[in-house]
């Protein structure tokens, strides 16, 4: 294994027994709470970007994508009973089909018009939610946190840990695919995919990997988030913050390399939280669009293409 | 290589290392005259904001009225609340926070059941008692012991929401054989339009029109038509504000013939609104919790709305205050006459007493059944009439919101059938 | 029969102002290319304009939002200034342009609510709650005069697009931007001003959204959606193609909100969006 890699899954390892540990040392379960809000801004991210930062396709569509996640988890779960683990499988499943189709249809749509089909899909998918009785319809649906939580000390640390996990096997795949001869493919299909698919790039299949990934990886998000709110109903699950905040963060953070989302995801996300629980109020909102602005006028390669600038310019 | 890799990822581990000391609390203050910490989140933008924020200048009313008091148990009371955004997903970190670093000694609710139900699971581990604004049923589900709903909607609120409407309509003759059924696709809504079938079915009405629309509805005629079309004798509506004003309106423009029109829209108890719909308003039968009719001058209310209305004054919330404010008033002195009767702030104690007591409040008598709903529905079935165009005051005053159900409460009688 | 042909003519008077809605973003994203995403909540801008003027002047809203468009035509100009130095002009547009306009889409949303609160807002005009009668059908003038506003305004749009020279300019530098350099004209301010312009239409669209109904600033959500889906299905570009779009869009909601009940109908109109972009990605009546 080359020496960055090993380093690099050093890293995870040691941040997922941090985790861990948190769970043991910390009682204060706040942290608990406000970290899993963060650690799925973060799967989020990574997972938009796959698609929209290193293929070049935007999905407008993520709150989809996010609460069908979710809703497999409950219908999953009120017909069979499923533990936590095969929930979030059955969604990567579900979420994961749903990206084969949307990347079928970029065969036919590019640019622009597959953002647009995107968030129609979305739509489209929160009216049949909206109607389905069986998970609540619009009224909404309740989920008690079940009382079995492992050896953890609660069912929120449980939770985190699973995040935890996660969201650090997606950012393990990102990178891979970042760094792989699949990731200069998808680069070259963001470039040029004319050009990409005249020299031989298998442009269709990158694609489908592209966005069966992001589905699988965005439902995986959306999983546990009914356990967490234990209400859940489309106006929340759907809503228009989780597309801006999945497409914000990335760009924020960096489109082209793997660690963009993840910083953009810790930054704007933490940011949010310390507001929401300090300042309060409509800032967080204008706090979003503001740095959405300031970065994306300032820097728009994100924070990555900054320390990069910079760096290139240390080297002489 | 490795070098400016390790270095970024340094550089972020640094980052969230620094974030999340500024999450820690500052140092605990002196010992002296701890004060009362009551802690809760509320939406104070997003969607509910509008009752949210109204609510909250009703809270703080009740906060410094108590610390002229001299507070509670002789020490201040101080609030501890942030915005919730009207984002269920929100309120759990929120209230975590709010129990382990802010170590507040009470909660109480946000507004809506969207949430308050995110809260439950926190606050039933811990074992706390939680007074809650405004919430359709929410207890049916987690069916917690500690759990007080102030909104008067009855121990079956789901069906008790609607009923006095059907009551009413059973009262007349010739006696309504039909009704329409019509809801916004939101949580709200839906559950009294579900009650409201419930009710029709138990009563003996026939359903001729049972849809929904979604909430982004522009254009209300059309709706309005179909309703028409199909005939009723009686149309029952679940809706939100905009949409209420929609469907009010329509029904207007298009001349709907029913004879009982109103039941769940909620919006028409909103100073703003009733102001521009004016006199489209006049024979809508519709619920509310509160007017200002002789029968319901309860003690402490027009002090407490004179305060309010003051208050209110240019921060864009409703001016005149006849619907939430007094609520969130009144669900905060349940918990004062709750710790000034055990004289601790040990929740078993404070949820024993609350299930006895009855509480005397702005809106009334307030006695809690064992599912923490109110033991007696006070869902008030209200007819507009004599509205003028135009004229805020006047839904200041009596003789624009006549109480026509429960008997209790009754200040007039029904001007049956509606008519536009 | 009674039924469906109230129906067919409510369409018709909701899909009009759709289209009044949607014409600044066929300018913007339809033969600009940029992403605005913040369109409708510039409408709202209007909607809260309009109130202000229609509550303290006691002006006829129609008229408010007329005379806002000077404003709304210099912020617009002002907005694609900043666009256009940070954006454009280094090639970064559509992805970068797109998180630009969120981000000033949930500005201008914050702002609203920290200026005016989240209380609903609505407008009194004398016309608004009487209805005329033709046959059996009914029109209401809270829905009539907006519709016949509306067009008179898309109208208007494609004229002047179309006859003026400004107008054929904003369609040159949409189709060829290097052509329209050599010809000698600068494309740059010719973009501003199409920017400005399609602005300036979203004081008189938000005008006719408060005569319709309450306004609150979470209100533009609900049309971001059907504004771009417009714009796509008619075709990027074209503007008689948007109103048709539009129309087609109004009368679809209102079919399947009377008959199949209301719930299902946004499922409708953008499975329509989404079958044309299967079968016919340009629209109905856009360029190849």
């Amino acid at each position: 294994m080359r020496r960055v890699d090993a380093v690099f899954w050093g890293v995870l390892a040691a941040v997922f027994l941090a985790g861990l540990a948190l769970t043991e040392v910390m009682a204060n379960e706040y942290y608990f709470n406000a970290m899993y809000v963060i650690l799925q801004a973060t799967i989020m991210a990574v997972a938009w970007n796959i698609l929209g930062g290193f293929t070049g396709y935007v999905n407008f569509g993520s709150a989809g994508f996010f609460a069908l996640g979710a809703y497999t988890s409950i219908v999953l779960d009120k017909a069979l009973g499923l533990p936590l683990p095969f929930l979030i499988l059955g969604a990567a499943l579900m979420c994961g089909l749903m990206g084969l189709g949307v990347g079928y249809l970029t065969l036919r749509l590019k640019g622009v018009y597959f953002a647009i089909a995107t968030l129609a899909m979305a739509i489209v998918l929160e009216t049949f939610v909206n109607n389905w009785s069986y998970v609540g319809g619009a009224r909404g649906v309740y989920l008690l946190t079940p009382e079995k939580h492992l050896w953890f000390k609660s069912y929120i640390q449980m939770l985190f840990v699973a995040m935890l996990g996660l969201a650090l096997g997606c950012i393990a795949i990102s990178r891979y695919l970042n760094a792989s001869r699949l990731g200069r493919g998808l680069a070259a299909i963001r470039d040029d995919e004319v050009a990409a698919e005249c020299a031989g790039v298998p442009t269709l299949r990158l694609k489908l990997v592209s966005t069966t990934l992001m589905g699988a990886m965005m439902g995986v998000a959306g999983a546990p988030y009914p356990f967490f709110v234990t209400f859940v109903d489309p106006l929340s699950a759907f809503n228009l913050f989780v597309a801006v905040n999945s497409i914000a963060m990335p760009m924020i953070g960096g489109t082209a390399h793997w660690l963009g989302p993840v910083i953009g995801a810790l930054l704007v996300g933490t940011a949010q939280e310390i507001i929401t629980v300090n300042v309060s109020s409509e800032l967080n909102v204008l706090l979003v669009g503001v740095m959405l602005v300031v970065f994306i006028t300032l820097a728009p390669q994100g924070i990555v293409g900054l320390a990069q600038k910079y760096w290139k310019r240390r080297r002489g | 290589m490795v070098n400016r890799r390790t270095l970024l990822r340094a550089g972020v581990a640094a980052g969230a290392l620094f974030a999340a000391a500024a999450l820690v609390p500052p140092a605990a203050h002196s010992q002296a005259k701890q004060p009362i910490k009551i802690g809760f989140s509320m939406a104070l933008t997003g969607g509910l904001a509008g009752a949210g924020k109204a609510a909250l200048i009703a809270m703080e009313i009740w906060r410094d009225d108590v610390n002229k008091r001299g507070g509670l148990l002789g020490r201040p009371v101080e609030f501890v609340y942030y915005d919730d955004a009207t984002a269920p997903a929100k309120v759990p970190p929120i209230y975590s926070k709010l129990l382990e670093v802010d170590k507040v000694d009470l909660v109480v609710s946000s507004y809506g059941t969207n949430e308050i139900a995110p809260a439950m699971p926190i606050v039933m581990r811990k074992k706390l008692v939680f007074p809650s604004l405004f919430g359709l049923a929410v207890n049916d589900e987690f069916k917690y012991d500690r759990y007080f709903q102030i909104m008067p909607a009855g121990p079956e609120p789901k069906t008790d929401w609607s009923r006095g409407f059907f009551e009413l309509a059973l009262q007349q003759k010739p006696k309504p054989a039909t009704v329409a059924i019509v809801a916004a696709d939101a949580e709200f809504a839906l559950n009294a339009a579900a009650g409201a079938r419930a009710n029709a079915k138990k009563m003996g009405f026939k359903i001729v029109y049972d849809k929904t629309y979604p909430p982004a509805t522009t254009d209300f005629t059309p709706i309005v038509r179909a309703i028409e079309a199909a005939k009723p004798d009686i149309v029952y509506v679940g809706s939100y504000p905009p949409d209420s004003v929609g469907m009010v309106k329509a029904a207007n423009e298009v001349g709907l013939k029913a004879k009982l029109f109103g039941g769940g829209m909620v919006g028409l108890q909103f100073a703003a609104i009733q102001k521009n719909l004016g006199p489209l308003l006049n024979g809508v039968v519709n619920y509310d919790f509160w007017v200002p009719e002789p029968t319901l001058n309860f003690p402490g209310v027009n002090e407490f709305l004179a305060k309010y209305q003051e208050a209110a004054k240019g921060k864009g919330v409703d001016p005149l205050g006849h619907y939430l404010p007094p609520y969130a008033y009144a669900y905060l002195q349940v918990l004062e006459q709750s710790v000034n009767a055990v004289k601790s702030l040990d929740q078993a104690k404070l949820a024993a007493h609350m299930h006895k007591a009855t509480f005397k409040t702005v809106v009334g008598d307030v006695k809690f059944g064992r599912n923490g709903e109110w033991a007696r529905s006070r869902v008030l079935m209200v007819q507009f009439r004599d509205v003028q165009k135009d004229n805020l005051e006047q839904f200041a005053k009596p003789g624009k919101r006549i109480v026509l159900y429960p008997n209790d409460w009754k200040s007039g009688d029904i001007a049956y059938p509606y008519k536009q | 029969m009674d039924l469906f042909s109230n129906a067919i003519v409510a369409g018709i008077l909701l899909g009009a102002f759709y289209a009044a809605v949607a014409v600044g973003l066929a300018i913007t994203f339809g033969q600009l290319d940029i992403v605005n995403i913040a369109h409708p909540a510039f409408v709202i801008v209007g909607s809260y304009c309009t109130w202000i003027v229609n509550s303290r002047l006691g002006l006829d809203p129609v008229l408010a939002g007329v005379l806002l468009t000077p404003f709304f035509f210099v912020a617009g100009a002002a907005i694609y200034r900043i666009y256009y130095a940070a954006f454009e002009r280094t090639g970064q547009e559509s992805l970068s342009g797109l998180a630009f306009f969120f981000g000033v889409m949930f500005i201008i949303e914050v702002v609203l609510i920290l200026v005016y609160g989240v209380d609903y807002r609505l407008v009194t005009a004398g016309y608004i709650g009487d209805t005329i009668e033709i046959g059996y059908v009914g029109i209401p003038y809270r829905m009539l005069v907006p519709c016949l506003v509306a067009t008179a305004l898309t109208l208007g749009v494609w004229l002047y697009l179309s006859r003026t020279f400004m107008g054929r300019a904003i369609l040159a530098v949409a189709q060829d931007r290097l052509a329209l350099q050599l010809m000698g004209a600068d494309p740059v301010r010719i973009k501003q001003f199409a920017f400005g312009l399609a602005i300036a239409t979203t004081a008189i669209a938000g005008a006719l959204l408060i005569i319709i109904g309450p306004v609150e600033p979470s209100v533009g959500r609900v049309y971001i959606g059907r504004a771009f889906a417009i714009v796509v299905l008619g075709g990027m570009g074209s503007i008689p193609g948007m109103i048709v779009a539009a129309l087609i869009l109004g009368v679809v909601e209102t079919l399947v909100g009377t008959f199949m009940g209301p719930s299902w109908a946004p499922a409708v109109a953008f499975g329509v969006l989404l079958l044309t972009l299967a079968i016919r990605p340009s629209g109905l009546f856009g360029r190849q």
